[in-house]
């Protein structure tokens, strides 16, 4: 490992840790709660999207099927504690450990297909996901479940007053996330994904054991993701299949990571940082009554996007671009 | 209906062998073309039969538009290049979702009294609808024709050129860009004479091109990613199992047989059926 990385990684950590200070303090100014549930919002997207790079960015499999494990993670937690009891804190862990178990069982035939074959295999796979759910008496159908208001305490994650208690959660998960992926990048793993995204084949002829390490990432990926999706499902207390598995969450969560920066640290973060806000926005000011005006911004904005910056935003925020920004030359450099 | 998924999804596999590009608004294309059969037939009574060779060739201009304006520089980008077509393609998408429920409102909308509209015909014995036997009449035909036209006329010639090498085609004079854009009007075209079958028989509403868009994405898959003959025999198979599933599990669950059949088929030949290994 060179100087200049660990250099690199030490100041991440730095101001990871400065902007996790800074976050934390936010809501003791911001008592709106429209705003305060928009940085909930922002918080829990960005640590979905920061666990979805982790198995999409630097493993490289892309996956449009995100939704089912936060869909699973939704359902283990609701449905332990509306039909046994049993507190959302455990029905969290469940719900990732199932995630997690789901996952691998999936990558077992799932890694042998490539590009396009993976990325719509994901995609059905979820879809089925979803119609189970939609005809699972049991799991309440297509109806959905209602999380019964049982206090407000942190034994049992609900809090109906006030919307702190989970913007701190969003931000631990967050932070969770973040520190995950960080921890991730400079080990064995981390680099045998890059290895395995880049050329699979060379990675393989070089002794990366290809297979178990796309199943580690999708066990890490699902597992965080799944904890998002039960943290979601306290949050809005109450879940049907399509509000929690629909194919617009494997979207959305990916889209924060793609606009920021796909397979980079702070991508993600980026993403959700700008996208959730303005999509919170242009739903509450011009949306409404039906008439589509937000999803034309925002899939015009999705397109201008991806195609005037596909490497994503990070880049404009790199020292190297600021530095580049003052010197003619660097300049050119930086381009 | 096997016969019909397999005309929308030969218009997707065709823009996907020619250029390695999944087209995520292809059920929104299917959608406007509804639409446009729909007010060809509010407004100036034109039967859906008779409009649906207009319709085509309004969506292949649009397909083509479509390729100047956007896919054109999807296809340029250095990095993420995967990523950067799925997400603009699926923006077009969401953008002409939001464009019709602004101007057309998300009501459901059907073409009642067309010519052939509720007709039932009866085949030895087992009735059939005509809409959806028409259809069917239509969607080989416009196989056949896309068949022919790929292997007889120059044009059709140079798409299967450009497909196979797009550097050695710039070379002897063939503007890509053209052809490419062509071939999105063509893969466009195909749609549209399927969304104006299917405005007979389906509600039409501004989501309506989802329900169908990920049965198509399966189905060129199924086919094999690049194979246009695929495409049309994974539209059949695929009817055929949602016939067979319709009969053995609820409705609600009808598409399950579907995706299971996919993923079966990709799992034992992860290149679809008659993909090239």
């Amino acid at each position: 490992m060179d100087t200049a990385f660990a250099e690199r990684r030490r100041r991440d950590l730095i101001v990871a840790f400065i902007l996790a200070a800074i976050a934390a303090t936010v809501p003791l100014f911001v008592k709106d709660s429209y705003l305060q549930n928009m940085m909930v919002l922002t918080l829990m997207w960005g640590a979905l999207s920061q666990s979805w790079n982790i198995l999409s960015g630097y493993c490289g499999q892309i996956s449009l099927g995100h939704a089912l494990y936060f869909g699973l993670g939704a359902y283990t937690t609701t449905l332990l504690f509306t039909k046994f009891g049993v507190l959302p804190w455990f029905g969290m862990l469940g719900g990732g450990v199932i995630s997690a178990l789901i996952a691998m069982a999936l990558g077992y035939p799932c890694f042998r297909l490539r590009g396009h074959y993976f990325v719509i295999a994901t995609i059905v796979i979820a879809e089925i996901g979803l119609l189970l759910f939609h005809n699972w008496d049991w799991a309440g159908a297509a109806m959905g479940i209602e999380i019964p208001v049982r206090g407000d305490s942190w034994l049992k994650f609900q809090f109906p007053r006030s919307k702190l208690p989970y913007f701190y959660f969003a931000l631990a998960l967050a932070c969770v996330a973040w520190f995950v992926t960080w921890w991730l990048e400079d080990s064995k793993w981390g680099y045998w994904w890059r290895a395995v995204k880049d050329n699979p084949e060379a990675a393989e002829s070089l002794g990366v054991v290809v297979f178990n390490s796309k199943m580690g990432a999708a066990a890490v990926s699902a597992f965080l993701v799944a904890v998002g999706g039960s943290f979601y499902a306290q949050f809005v207390s109450y879940i049907d299949p399509e509000s929690v598995m629909g194919f617009q969450f494997s979207l959305l969560m990916a889209l924060p990571a793609v606009l920021g920066g796909i397979g980079t640290l702070w991508g993600p973060m980026l993403g959700a940082v700008i996208l959730i806000p303005l999509t919170e926005l242009t739903r509450s000011y011009v949306g409404g009554s039906g008439k589509g005006i937000d999803l034309i911004v925002y899939g015009g904005l999705i397109i201008a996007i991806s195609l005037a910056r596909p490497q994503g935003l990070i880049g404009l925020f790199s020292l190297k671009h600021f530095a580049g920004l003052f010197s003619p030359k660097g300049k050119e450099a930086v381009r | 209906m096997g016969l019909l998924y397999g005309l929308i999804a030969v218009g997707l596999a065709l823009i996907f062998g020619l250029m390695d590009v999944v087209n995520f608004a292809h059920g929104e294309f299917l959608m406007i073309a509804m639409y446009a059969t729909f007010f060809l037939f509010v407004f100036f009574a034109i039967d859906p039969l008779l409009s649906a060779p207009l319709v085509a060739a309004a969506l292949f201009v649009f397909g083509a538009v479509v390729y100047l304006l956007i896919v054109r520089f999807a296809v340029r980008a250095k990095a993420n290049a995967g990523m950067v077509q799925i997400f603009s393609t699926f923006g077009l998408a969401i953008v002409m979702r939001g464009l019709t429920q602004y101007f057309f409102t998300p009501d459901y909308r059907s073409v009642t009294h067309s010519w052939l509209g509720g007709k039932t015909v009866s085949v030895a014995g087992i009735f059939l609808p005509v809409p959806q036997l028409v259809g069917a009449l239509v969607a080989i035909a416009a196989f056949g024709g896309l068949y022919l036209f790929i292997n007889r006329t120059d044009f059709g010639r140079a798409l299967e050129a450009t497909r196979e090498d797009a550097g050695a085609v710039a070379l002897v004079g063939i503007d890509k860009n053209k052809v490419f854009a062509l071939g999105w009007g063509l893969g466009a075209a195909l749609v549209g004479l399927a969304g104006a079958i299917m405005a007979i028989f389906f509600y039409i509403y501004p989501d309506v091109g989802a329900s169908f868009a990920l049965i198509a994405y399966v189905t060129v898959a199924l086919g094999g990613f690049g194979s246009v003959f695929g495409a049309f025999a994974g539209g059949i198979i695929v009817g055929l199992v949602e016939a067979t599933t319709a009969m053995l599990l609820p409705p609600s669950l009808k598409a399950v047989g579907i995706y299971a059949v996919y993923l079966l088929v990709v799992f034992v030949r992860p290149r679809g059926l008659f993909g090239s290994m």
